[in-house]
């Protein structure tokens, strides 16, 4: 891979990094300030490592949910991993040591990033520098939001919770474009997620939305 | 032990496992081809509703209008083909501005 191709995919990550390094520090203030030490949110971000479902677990925990409760949603939001650890497999790389340490950086926003690229060997430079890089500043973010409390301010403000989504929009929109099969499949999900969602717990709308695959049909390249 | 402790375990343990699930099957049982085809498209399948429920639901119920349509700015963009960083940095500049005009 040359140079070139390697910068922009740092350049590309660099931004995701940024906005997670800003929501990573707010995940640590509103735990510190709900109440909880500062190890909670540092550790969990380093053993857990899931945005999504580590503010759900510490939401289940501030509100008074219990540590059961709180394990079981964060558990339930990241059974989504399992599939994209699945559609991952290959591009991690052939060794033990890449296989277990790269298992552990399968996030939304890395796997989309890889499976984004053109080329096996873009993939699995795009899973590795995107997976490292957010995994490091996820983790400073955390535990300076920890460290610095509340002064921050409210993190909707920048528009943050806007970027996330935008985010896969822009790494899904190529496969979209280039696959009805996947469209088809893609929007059905969407509309059934979006549906159940007021009715079922966190984390089960995106499982549901694997439903949409009936439209998927048989043709191989449809 | 703590039961914060245990909490944190429990989801570091089963979060972890479900990651292991890849690339501890890969290269040990042979995907038919159909099967991997499904994969990926199921992968891209999940990221479209977790991005159509990020857009536009919070804690179950609506997320208010100034999130959705910074992230419809962001897909405008995207469609038009404008550079990665344009289109993240718009919808959360579409939002930002939005919410300051007093849009929630």
């Amino acid at each position: 891979m040359r140079t070139a191709e390697r910068t922009v995919l740092v350049r590309d990550s660099a931004l995701v990094w940024l906005a997670s390094g800003v929501v990573g520090v707010s995940f640590g203030a509103i735990a510190v300030t709900g109440g909880l030490p500062v190890w909670v949110p540092v550790v969990m971000s380093l053993v857990v490592y899931a945005g999504s479902a580590q503010f759900s677990a510490i939401g289940v925990l501030l509100a008074g949910g219990g540590p059961v409760a709180a394990a079981a949603t964060g558990l339930l939001l990241n059974t989504r991993t399992a599939a994209f650890s699945l559609a991952v497999a290959d591009i991690l790389g052939r060794g033990r040591l890449a296989r277990f340490l790269g298992a552990h950086l399968v996030t939304d926003e890395t796997v989309a990033f890889a499976l984004a690229q053109p080329d096996p060997a873009r993939r699995r430079a795009a899973f590795w520098i995107s997976g490292v890089g957010l995994f490091a500043v996820w983790n400073l973010g955390v535990l300076a939001g920890a460290l610095a409390g509340g002064a921050l301010g409210d993190t909707g403000t920048y528009g943050l919770d806007a970027a996330f989504p935008a985010v896969l929009v822009a790494l899904v929109l190529p496969t979209l474009r280039a696959s009805p099969a996947i469209r088809r499949s893609a929007l059905l999900g969407a509309g059934l997620a979006l549906a159940v969602t007021p009715a079922v717990p966190a984390g089960v709308p995106v499982l549901v939305a694997l439903a949409g695959l009936v439209l998927h049909g048989n043709r191989r390249t449809a | 032990m703590n039961a914060t402790v245990a909490m944190i375990l429990a989801m570091a343990v089963g979060t972890y496992a479900f990651r292991l699930v890849g690339p501890v099957l890969h290269g040990r049982v042979e995907l038919p081809e159909r099967l991997q085809e499904l994969l990926s498209a199921g992968a891209i399948v999940l990221l479209v509703a977790l991005l159509a429920t990020g857009a536009l639901t919070e804690g179950g119920g609506f997320a208010g209008w100034a999130r959705p349509a910074g992230v419809l700015a962001g897909a405008v963009l995207a469609w038009r083909r404008a550079p990665f960083v344009v289109v993240v940095l718009g919808a959360a500049a579409t939002t930002a501005l939005l919410r300051a005009a007093g849009v929630t």
